[in-house]
């Protein structure tokens, strides 16, 4: 490791000090809020101002809260990969605690990718629904974030959950590539990439600006609710502590 | 505003921010109970490992 590369690996141990990361994400939770509420203001102003697509009408509206939707469905995946990896190789106490957290709102993200995907299909493509690559890996997404979910809290011994979890989570990871490239490797009713390409963005830029603000603003509602939930895994996890040690004092006392 | 198209366009908009408002809403709720579960157990007198340790 390089000597610029250790003060910052240092802090991100620093902060497996629950207590640490409690005070850290106080501070942060507001000023992520505010950026968040102004970001989807400015986003939701550009985009209802958008003039109608000349092919799709002003059903493009939809495509300001389909796009981030979709793309947070696989950051958010992407990230629990990550975080697996810290509970697998690096084990670091905080990288279940984040899987844990960022399951159920990759969930609602994916789930909104799905409701507002198919709102669009409708009157675009004639139908709700097909079983095309895209709309079926992102349904897959969101079964195994469902998956990932009910695992977390099926199994009660909190180590063997958090490797079962990171394990089932590092192996769901090869959906994603597949999400992102089955519009490229299939031929699917869903269009392809039109911004996360190599060429530039084939989109005009009164459609771009507002979808990235709109995203922007999914990115930052997002990490304001991974900190929140975080923070709420932290405590339970106190709590339950505290509840067993409380119980094994007791259960002392009665034997004494 | 949205002409023919309103059917599909509000409910998506609607949605969307019911299950974003939801999310909060959630966490909001969760993060009440686990700060009331803590307020409950101290006043019953457990301690978190780290205050029993400074006590050693």
């Amino acid at each position: 490791m390089s000597d610029a590369a250790a003060p910052s690996a240092s802090r991100l141990w620093d902060l497996a000090n629950p207590t640490r990361f409690l005070n850290l994400a106080a501070r942060l939770i507001p000023i992520l809020a505010v950026a968040t509420i102004a970001a989807f203001a400015a986003g939701l102003y550009m985009g209802l101002r958008a003039p109608e697509d000349y092919q799709q009408g002003s059903t493009v509206l939809i495509m300001f809260i389909h796009v981030p939707a979709a793309w947070l469905a696989m950051m958010c995946y992407s990230l629990m990969a990550v975080s697996a990896l810290g509970t697998l190789v690096w084990r670091h106490p905080l990288a279940d605690v984040s899987v844990r957290a960022a399951a159920p709102l990759g969930a609602a993200f994916t789930f909104l990718a799905l409701v507002t995907g198919s709102l669009w299909g409708k009157p675009m493509w004639g139908t709700w629904w097909v079983w095309d690559a895209r709309l079926t890996s992102v349904l897959v997404l969101l079964i195994i974030y469902l998956g990932i979910i009910a695992l977390a809290r099926a199994i009660e011994e909190p180590s063997t959950a958090a490797r079962s979890v990171a394990v089932v989570t590092l192996v769901g990871f090869i959906n994603i590539p597949i999400i992102k490239f089955s519009v490229d490797w299939w031929n699917t009713l869903h269009q392809p990439a039109s911004v996360s390409r190599l060429a530039p963005p084939a989109m005009d830029a009164v459609f771009l600006y507002p979808l990235l603000v709109m995203s922007a603003a999914y990115t930052l509602f997002f990490f304001t609710c991974h900190l929140m939930a975080m923070r709420n895994e932290i405590l339970r996890r106190r709590v339950r502590t505290m509840r067993i040690q409380a119980a094994a004092g007791g259960s002392a006392a009665d034997v004494r | 505003m949205f002409g023919d198209y309103a059917g599909f366009i509000v409910p998506a908009y609607v949605i969307s921010a019911l299950v974003l408002a939801s999310l909060i809403v959630w966490l909001w709720l969760q993060h009440r109970a686990r700060l009331r579960d803590l307020d409950e157990l101290e006043r019953s007198g457990a301690r978190r490992r780290s205050a029993m340790k400074g006590e050693r």
